[in-house]
Parts: structure tokens; C-alpha cells; sequence
């Protein structure tokens, strides 16, 4: 009997479960949450808030998975992780000794130090399902939202507070929204869109100071608002495997079994980098899909069964009011690639090919049958055999050969 | 462009409270009858191309279409019948040979609809087919005159080579090329399926298909085509077939457009160039000729299969059947007036050669008065349509029906005849690929099998209440039939006693 | 388990398909009160070239990527193995779509996420796009694989 011990409890941590269960149905699982909730969907929090999922709603898995399971979760922190004894302290000062140790801590928020934010009362990150219930408990029709950050986080933050408030304010010290992500056009088209939708802006602008219910403005001026939303980005929750002498980067450094360089200890989720294949380097891909395949990777080769997780690349796809956008791979103008761009009255996809594969994309707005390209980045497919042009317009199955689509469509071996 | 005089001759009636616009006629109409104009949103016809094949009604998800006869009429005169004046209309366009396909349409009598059977009643029992055994199978070929049997009572005669069917029809000949390979492969599997034997006709046998090579009869005509030691070899049974109920007396002529890739290989001629079959066969010119080719065919396959001759139905049929009987034939088929075709100048199918049932009956008693009946089996076709045709034809004498355009219309066909245009619409009479494939011969082989499977019970239904439970005792048996409205000439050529007689 | 399989030799693109689905799904009991003057959703679509035509409609994965990147758990393999959508759990954000290697989902104009279900949820009780192809190009049958 094996004993092991899922740090985390989140998409990857249960994904893990599965994993695990899929070779080895009766070893105990002791899983350390650090929030009381079974695992639920972290997107779903701008949602909540949206009113588009209701709080039953938003769990990874039904009620009874972690007794079906055979799970005992333990709420708590860890702390400190011991390599030779095999052994995990919590906060509490407990420890929980392990075989095989899946670390699924996922990220916090990183909010830098800014003069007079302890004045402000009503500041809330927003990353988990109470951050959400604590904003909808502080709201009312007539608060001012201000956010600071026009990536992700803030401008779904943004979308599920919109009908609820009087004004939402995003403000960012970049020049575009989603910069990480977006390129100036793109962004432009995104910005105005939620302009459109009644959300403001100030970029190229932050907030250097606060008193009270006031921000003051890098560039002079200053926003009054009730409720403030920091969502400057996100750290991965690692300490305690860096103290450990584990291996990392920005984050956890996994292999394709996602092994870290610790034995017996593996990772998956948003608190770790593994090579992405679009990018042909490691690096931090946190996104769901990524996670439940990597969560399960883990699980499976924890309990001694051989799976691997070779074909990770970035995929994300959002929406904003109608607006959609999907990203997949490596997606930016560099390191040689080439772009091919279909641009419409609504829409943009920009295409990046490096050595005759596709390695990432762009689209806003024509999303339709997306996901025959990240297919293509997935599998690295060679596009010399394929009239890539004509998929550009229009993704379908026909460049494919007619004996792909005769296994895949008729099912013909 | 100059007028052309023609009216359209169907029309199309689109409800359009049900159409949805779905386009479907307009995908399946390889006519390009319909058409949808995306400003007014709403589906138009251009009925002068219409050929009223009933593709788009039937597939119509919503019913919403209508092909109707065209009412619009010139002056009613009994003689000058609209259709007469069209077709004059129509040569002064062209200057050509009218065409038409399938059977004659014309109002000529059907005698198979003035024969009634008989069944028995209190003195005779009638027999249940679904409890006692009854035989519908029968073997076609030549029968000995006598018995020999050795001093221990063992036959000695060896019988001539026999084709056995488990019932007395077969698929007539139908060529690669006038219809389609999946029509081909549907006659093919349904055949297999029946244990009963399709016809190659005159296209040669796709390499597809020799593998049905039992259940095949390969024929050959006046063109050769596609003629060899192994296509000779293939089949059940080897046909030479010397005319044709649809047009009689002439050849046939397949368009070098419609001999691709495929039809060339099986013809063997070159890929574009038209097949012309020949009026006659240039080596047959007598009985004797005849009779030579019939033994060159059973030299050439070690006498292990029966020859077929197959004949159009004419005036002479009797003498002419008698002359085969005694060729070394082991079968003849004899096809009808109405019997179909992919391609026939008008004026020869609508005027040419006498109904089957006469002709059936004629040979069938000159054979039995010059007592070579047993010489050689008979296949009659050209319009066998039902079961109760085929047990009419039975007891009129034949051995076996040969059957095409019921066939036909179990794949699909809604005798549109329009065949010689290729351009079918339920993917038989055609090659072209996207046409071809309309017809799915897994659903063909299916049809055809209920089809026949259906026509087996009422077969055996039909001879139960008359007291027979073997399709032999049937045969020639006319003592079962009556005639009703019929002269005193007919009822002598059909040898059968009027109703109430 | 039992798929849609699409016979691409068979597909005549007459689009029967299209309509058959979205009139199973409509809810409505007659196709001229479902479909009519409306811009059909269907859950199959077909694709064309030239001379090619074939539907296309979920594959029913036995790994389903479109699974794996649901934000919201709305879509789930049920124990047959048919992939399902909960529509009271779905957000819209169309992970899915950007997933499937297939192009096998799509949105209606109020943008719920639809893709084929078999049928199993609504009156139809099977297939109605493999019920109404007329030559058999699309049946419902145990996996051959």
C-alpha cells in the first residue's frame, strides 16, 4: 500500500485523484487544502460574481468524489517539505508523511508594496471564490470599482461586476489591455469593445498612492471609487519546494511525467513549468487544460502506471460580452517565425509558422472550429502535407487526407 | 435565340408556406431544375428542364414539393396528340433521331392483366405455404430426352450443364456503362444473396465482380466487348444475346463521353472512344452461324456452362425459337415489347416487335408440337412486374422470368426514361461519380433482396391455392389460367380458355 | 459505444443532416414551425470541396480534450460514454471549441455552446441526422475501433 499526498486542491489535485485511481484503487490520498472547499473552478469566480454560475455550481466534481475516492482531505497549509524523511509539515505544525507527493499549490496574488493601500478599506485580489463572495458582500449598486490590472484577472474581475455596480474603472501601466497577451491592434479592438460595454480605462496609468477611498494617479490625476481590486498578476506558491532543494524556474520545473527534480515528488497545475512544445522551452502554462492533464499525468505515474504529458502548449480561449479570443501556443512575432494574418470587419487570426509547423495562434473574434488549429500546434503537424491557405479561412477537416477522415469520421481503422 | 416550340412538360409546385429554404432540391437536381435566389429569399424552378425523375420530392424534408403534369395545353385534337406535335417540334429543332429509355409507355394491351389464375375450392385442397414444404427452385438448361439407368438402377444420363435458381427469376442484362457500378453491385450482391443469377450484358464484367461469378450470366453481343477466356470463364452461364425487346433488329451505341477509366478497362476499348454494337452479329448470318458461335463459346469453356440465346420478341418468334432449339442452345430467353433500355430511338421502341405473353405462349407450343421442348429452357422478360406475372408467365410455359425494370425501380428509378441523358438522379442509369454515388449498394442489395424475398411468398401463396407446391408442376400448365376480355384469336395464341369456360 | 459514423464515399452534402438536427433539437413537433425563416444551429455540419462531402459531428472521444478544458465541469462524458453539456453550468467561454479537434462545437445566436448528443436528450431518442440521410452515409453503430 502506497500513501499519497496531494498538496493543493484544485483542478490538478483531483485530476491527480483520477489519475492515481485509474491504476491504484485502494493506497489512502490524503489531500492538504488550503481552502475549505472541495476543488472548484477557479474562471468560474468572474462568473459567480456575473451571475452566470451559481456557488453549487462551480466544483470540479460531484460531492462524494473524495469518498468515492478514498480521499481524507486535511485543511491546511504546507510549510516545509522534507525530502529524506519523506515527510510534509502543515502550518499547524503537523506533518504527513508520503510515498509519492503530487504539489497542485497553484498561485496567489502578487500585490506590490503602493503608498497608502493599508487606508484603503475595501480592497479585495481577487483569485478565489471568497475573494468573490467578499467583493459581492462589499458591493452595492452605486460602487465605483476601481481595478488595477487590464490582464486576465481584471477584466474578467471587470465583466462579472459591470450589472452589479455603478462604474468599473481599469486602470494599467501598460499602454493595451491583456498586454502579455494582445498586441497593440488586437488590444485595440478588445479595449474597445469593453468600452463599448461600459467599462473605462486609464492606461498607461496607475495608481501610485492611495488615501482612503482615493487613488491618485501616476499621471496626475485621481480616481474616487468604493471598492478596489488588485489584480496585478499572480505568483506561484512554491517556497516550500525551493527550500527543499527542489529544482525550479519561475516555477516548479517538471518533466513530461511531471516529475520534479525531487524523487518521488511530482507537480502539476498552475505552480509549475514544463517544456512547451510550440515554444521548445520550458515555462509556466497556467490554464485548465493544462492542469487536468497534467494532474492526471502525475497521477498515473505516482501510482506506477506510465503516461506521459509530451505535447503541452499554452490554450487558452475568453470571452468578453460576445468578444471572443483564443490564444494557442506560441503566439508572438519572434524567433523566426513567420505570420500569415485573415483579417475581416470583426475578426483577426494571425498565424505563426516556424519550420513548416504551425506553432501558435491568434483569433479574435472568427473563433468557429478553433480547435482544428490547436490540434495542428498540438501535434506539430507538418503542413507541407496539408493546403494550410485553405484553412486559414476556413478551418475544416478537407486539407486533411481523405484516410485521416476516414478513421476519424468512419470510424475505419 | 430562335423558339423552339416546346412546352415544359412538368411542373413544379412548391408550397411555399413549407419550403425552408433548405436547398436540398437544388443539391439533388442534376438537371438544375431549382434554384434559390438569396436576394427575394425564395426558391425558383426552371421547369423546361425537368424531367420529372421525383429525386427532389422525395427528398424534400418537408413535403413542400409537387412535379405535376403540365396542364398547359394546345387545341385537343385526337389525332394531333400534344405529344405527337411536340416530338414533330422537336426533330425540326434538331434534325436527329428521337431518343427515349426504358419500356415501351404506349397503351398497347397487356395481356398479363387479362389472364386470371385459378385456386382450388372443395375438391381439390389447397396448400399452405407457410406449413408444408413447397419448391420454387428450378434449373435451366437443356434436358435429356430419356433416362438411361445402369443394371443396378443408377442413371447413366449425364445431364448438360444447368444454371439452379431458388426461384424462377434472374436480373437481365444490363451493362456496366448503361447503368452504374454500385447499380452493377447491388444486381451483383442481391443475386449472391437470392441464389439466383444477375447479367453482365454487353459491358464486360468490372474486375470488382467475378467474384459473384456463380450468380453471373456474361454475355455476349454483337460488339464483343470485354470478351476473353476468363470473362467467358467467370460465369454461371454465357448469353449471346442477338436483339433486345426495346430495339429490336438494331445495335446500341454507348457515348465515348460516358467510357471512362473504369468502362474502358472493362470493355477493353480505348478510354473516350464510343462502343457501338453492331446491328448484327457479322458472323451470324443462319441458324448455322448461329449455331457455330454457340459451339465455339462451349468449346472454349469445356462445356461446363449452358449457352442462352437471347432473342427480341417478333413476328416470327415460334419459327425463329425453333430454330435455336436446335443450334445446341441450352436456353433462350425471349424479351418483349416492353422491355426496357438506357437508350432507344423512339419510333423503334414504341413500334417494334409483339408482347411477351404472346410470344411466350407461341414458342412455347410450337417447341412442344415438334417435340423439342426439352431441348432448351425459356426466359421470358420485357415487363415482368409482379409475382403474379411471373406465375402467369410459369404457367404460359416458361421455365424463368428475367426481370430489369422492376429491378430498377426497387434501387430507385421512378421511370423518368430519360436514362440516355446520364444524367440520373438516383445515381443508376450514370457515371458520373457524384450521380453514382447516390445509390449506396448495401441499400441497393437490400431492396432487391426484400423485393424478391416479397415476390417468393406470393409465388408460393399463388401456387398453394392452386394445389401445386413445386413451381415445376406449374410450368406450361395453362389449364390455370383463364383469359378475360379477350378475342378468340388471342385466347387460341395464349392456348388458354376464356373466364367462365 | 455506439457513434455517429460518417461514410464520406456515401455523403451526397445534400445537408439533410443540418436540418434534421436542428429540427430534433427545436423542440417543436412540426419542421416547417422549427425551421422555417430560421438560421438553422444544427449540432452536425457538412463540409465540402469539389467532389467531397462528408458531415462532421462530435466523435465522442474517449479522451475528450473538450472535457479537459471545460472551465466550468458543464461538459462531461456521461457512463455510456456520450459526451454531454450542462447548459445550467456552461459559461460560454468556449474552451471547448478551441479544443476540439474536430470543429464539432458550435453556438446558436443567444450563443449557448451546442454540440451532438446523440439525440438521447431530446424527443428523437436516436440519431435523427443518421434516421433522415438518405444513403446511409451516416449510421449509428458500435465502435468499430
Amino acid at each position: 500500500m502506497m500513501k499519497y499526498v496531494i498538496i493543493g486542491n484544485g483542478p490538478a489535485a483531483v485530476s491527480c485523484i483520477d489519475g492515481i485511481r485509474s491504476v491504484d484503487k485502494n493506497s489512502s490520498i490524503n489531500v492538504i487544502s488550503k481552502e475549505a472547499h472541495p476543488a472548484y473552478f477557479r474562471p468560474l469566480i468572474s462568473y459567480y460574481l456575473e451571475g452566470k454560475s451559481k456557488a453549487e455550481n462551480i466544483y470540479c466534481r460531484d460531492e462524494d468524489f473524495y469518498e468515492k475516492n478514498g480521499c481524507e482531505t486535511v485543511i491546511g497549509e504546507a510549510t516545509a517539505l522534507d525530502q529524506d524523511n519523506k515527510t510534509v509539515t502543515l502550518k499547524s505544525g503537523d506533518s504527513i508523511v508520503y510515498d509519492k507527493l503530487c504539489i497542485c499549490t497553484g498561485s496567489s496574488p502578487f500585490v506590490p508594496p503602493m503608498k497608502g493601500l493599508e487606508t484603503v478599506e475595501n480592497q479585495y485580489t481577487f483569485l478565489t471564490i471568497d475573494d468573490s463572495f467578499a467583493i459581492e458582500k462589499a458591493i452595492t449598486k452605486d460602487s465605483r470599482v476601481l481595478i488595477i490590472g487590464a490582464g486576465l484577472i481584471g477584466l474578467k474581475c471587470a465583466e462579472g461586476l459591470r450589472d452589479r455596480v455603478q462604474s468599473v474603472t481599469v486602470c494599467d501601466l501598460a499602454p493595451r489591455v491583456l498586454s502579455s497577451i494582445l498586441d497593440d491592434e488586437c488590444a485595440a479592438i478588445v479595449q474597445k469593445h469593453l468600452e463599448d460595454c461600459g467599462i473605462s480605462f486609464s492606461l498607461s496609468d496607475t495608481a501610485e498612492r492611495f488615501e482612503g477611498n482615493l487613488a491618485f494617479m501616476k499621471n496626475g490625476g485621481a480616481i474616487p471609487f468604493d471598492v478596489l481590486v488588485p489584480a496585478l498578476g499572480v505568483r506561484p506558491n512554491i517556497g516550500f519546494f525551493k527550500e527543499a532543494g527542489g529544482e525550479c524556474g519561475r516555477a516548479i520545473v517538471v518533466d513530461n511525467a511531471m516529475q520534479t527534480s525531487i524523487e518521488n515528488v511530482y507537480a502539476a497545475g498552475d505552480c509549475v513549468e514544463q517544456y512547451d512544445i510550440s515554444f521548445g522551452e520550458k515555462r509556466i502554462m497556467a490554464l485548465l487544460p493544462n492542469a487536468n492533464i497534467g494532474g492526471y499525468t502525475a497521477g498515473v505515474n505516482m501510482a506506477g502506471g506510465e503516461t506521459s504529458f509530451d505535447n503541452a502548449v499554452p490554450m487558452n480561449s475568453i470571452g468578453f460580452w460576445g468578444l471572443h479570443m483564443m490564444t494557442a501556443g506560441t503566439y508572438a512575432n519572434d524567433g523566426g517565425a513567420r505570420m500569415i494574418e485573415e483579417k475581416g470587419e470583426n475578426f483577426v487570426k494571425r498565424f505563426f509558422i516556424k519550420d513548416n509547423k504551425l506553432i501558435g495562434f491568434i483569433i479574435i473574434g472568427d473563433v468557429k472550429s478553433a480547435g482544428i488549429y490547436t490540434n495542428l500546434v498540438r501535434n506539430q503537424t507538418d503542413l507541407s502535407e496539408l493546403d494550410f491557405d485553405s484553412l486559414i479561412k476556413n478551418p475544416n477537416l478537407l486539407p486533411f487526407s481523405e484516410k485521416n477522415r476516414r478513421k476519424t469520421l468512419g470510424g475505419v481503422v | 435565340m430562335a423558339i423552339n416550340f416546346l412546352l415544359p412538360e412538368f411542373e413544379v409546385e412548391r408550397s411555399d408556406y413549407r419550403c425552408i429554404r433548405c436547398r436540398v432540391c437544388e443539391r439533388q437536381c442534376a438537371n438544375q431544375v431549382h434554384r434559390y435566389d438569396p436576394d427575394a429569399d425564395v426558391m425558383l424552378s426552371d421547369e423546361t428542364k425537368c424531367v420529372d425523375c421525383q429525386r427532389c420530392v422525395c427528398l424534400c424534408p418537408t413535403h413542400a414539393l409537387k412535379i405535376k403534369k403540365n396542364e398547359a395545353a394546345f387545341r385537343t385534337n385526337a389525332n394531333w396528340k400534344q405529344n405527337t406535335i411536340l416530338e414533330i417540334y422537336k426533330q425540326a429543332n434538331t434534325g436527329g433521331v428521337l431518343l427515349s429509355s426504358m419500356g415501351n409507355p404506349e397503351p398497347f394491351p397487356v395481356y398479363w392483366d387479362k389472364i386470371l389464375i385459378n385456386a382450388s375450392q372443395v375438391t381439390n385442397p389447397s396448400i399452405d405455404p407457410l406449413r408444408e414444404p413447397m419448391e420454387t427452385r428450378v434449373f435451366l438448361g437443356k434436358k435429356p430426352h430419356e433416362i438411361e439407368r445402369d443394371e443396378n438402377g443408377a442413371i447413366k444420363t449425364e445431364l448438360p450443364p444447368q444454371i439452379e435458381l431458388e426461384l424462377p427469376v434472374m436480373f437481365s442484362a444490363m451493362s456496366y456503362g448503361s447503368i452504374s457500378y454500385n447499380a452493377h453491385k447491388s444486381l451483383a450482391t442481391a443475386a449472391e444473396a437470392l441464389g439466383i443469377c444477375y447479367n453482365t450484358g454487353e459491358g464486360g464484367l468490372h474486375e470488382d465482380f467475378y467474384r459473384y461469378g456463380k450468380n453471373t450470366i456474361v454475355q455476349v453481343a454483337s460488339g464483343r466487348f470485354g470478351v476473353y477466356k476468363d470473362y467467358l470463364e467467370a460465369g454461371a452461364a454465357i448469353e449471346i444475346k442477338m436483339g433486345q425487346g426495346a430495339k429490336p433488329g438494331i445495335g446500341g451505341h454507348l457515348p465515348g463521353a460516358k467510357v471512362g477509366e473504369d468502362i474502358s478497362k472493362t470493355r477493353m476499348i480505348p478510354e473516350g472512344s464510343d462502343a457501338i454494337s453492331p446491328a448484327p452479329h457479322h458472323d451470324i448470318y443462319s441458324i448455322e452461324d448461329l449455331r457455330q458461335l454457340v459451339f465455339s463459346l462451349k468449346e472454349a469453356t469445356e462445356y461446363q456452362k449452358p449457352v442462352i440465346v437471347k432473342v427480341a420478341a417478333v413476328h416470327n418468334i415460334a419459327a425463329i425459337a425453333s430454330g435455336i432449339a436446335r443450334s445446341g442452345a441450352d436456353i433462350i430467353a425471349i424479351d418483349g415489347f416492353r422491355g426496357g433500355t438506357g437508350a432507344a430511338p423512339t419510333r423503334i421502341r414504341d413500334n417494334v416487335g409483339i408482347p411477351i405473353e404472346l410470344a411466350l405462349a407461341a414458342v412455347d407450343k410450337r417447341l412442344r408440337d415438334e417435340g423439342i421442348r426439352q431441348n432448351v429452357s425459356l426466359v421470358v422478360g420485357g415487363s415482368v412486374r409482379s409475382a403474379s406475372d411471373i406465375v402467369k408467365a410459369i404457367a404460359l410455359g416458361a421455365d424463368a422470368c428475367y426481370i430489369a425494370t422492376s429491378a430498377l425501380l426497387a434501387l430507385g428509378c421512378h421511370l423518368c426514361r430519360t436514362c440516355q441523358s446520364g444524367k440520373c438522379n438516383w445515381g443508376i442509369a450514370t457515371q458520373d461519380p457524384e450521380l453514382v454515388k447516390r445509390l449506396n449498394p448495401e441499400t441497393g442489395k437490400e431492396r432487391l433482396v426484400n423485393l424478391l424475398t416479397a415476390w417468393k411468398h406470393e409465388i408460393k401463396e399463388m401456387m398453394g391455392l392452386m394445389g401445386i407446391n413445386s413451381i415445376e408442376a406449374l410450368r406450361g400448365n395453362r389449364l390455370m389460367l383463364r383469359g378475360v376480355g379477350l378475342n378468340e384469336k388471342e385466347l387460341e395464341i395464349l392456348g388458354i380458355s376464356h373466364a367462365g369456360e | 459505444m455506439k457513434r455517429v459514423y460518417v461514410h464520406e464515399e456515401w455523403c451526397l452534402g445534400c445537408h439533410l443532416c443540418e436540418y434534421n438536427c436542428a429540427f430534433a433539437n427545436s423542440g417543436l413537433s412540426d419542421m416547417v414551425k422549427a425551421l422555417k425563416n430560421q438560421k438553422i444551429t444544427p449540432r452536425i455540419h457538412v463540409e465540402e470541396g469539389g467532389k467531397i462531402h462528408y458531415a462532421v459531428s462530435c466523435r465522442h472521444c474517449e479522451d475528450p480534450m473538450c472535457i479537459k478544458g471545460c472551465i466550468s465541469g458543464a461538459m462531461t462524458k456521461d457512463k455510456d460514454g456520450t459526451v454531454t453539456i450542462n447548459h445550467d453550468k456552461c459559461v460560454g467561454c468556449l474552451s471547448c471549441m478551441l479544443l476540439c479537434p474536430y470543429g464539432c462545437i458550435t453556438t446558436d445566436e443567444n450563443e449557448t455552446v451546442l454540440k451532438c448528443e446523440l439525440c438521447l436528450k431530446n424527443s428523437c431518442g436516436a440519431p435523427a441526422c443518421v434516421q433522415g440521410c438518405p444513403n446511409r452515409a451516416i449510421v449509428y453503430e458500435e465502435a468499430e475501433v
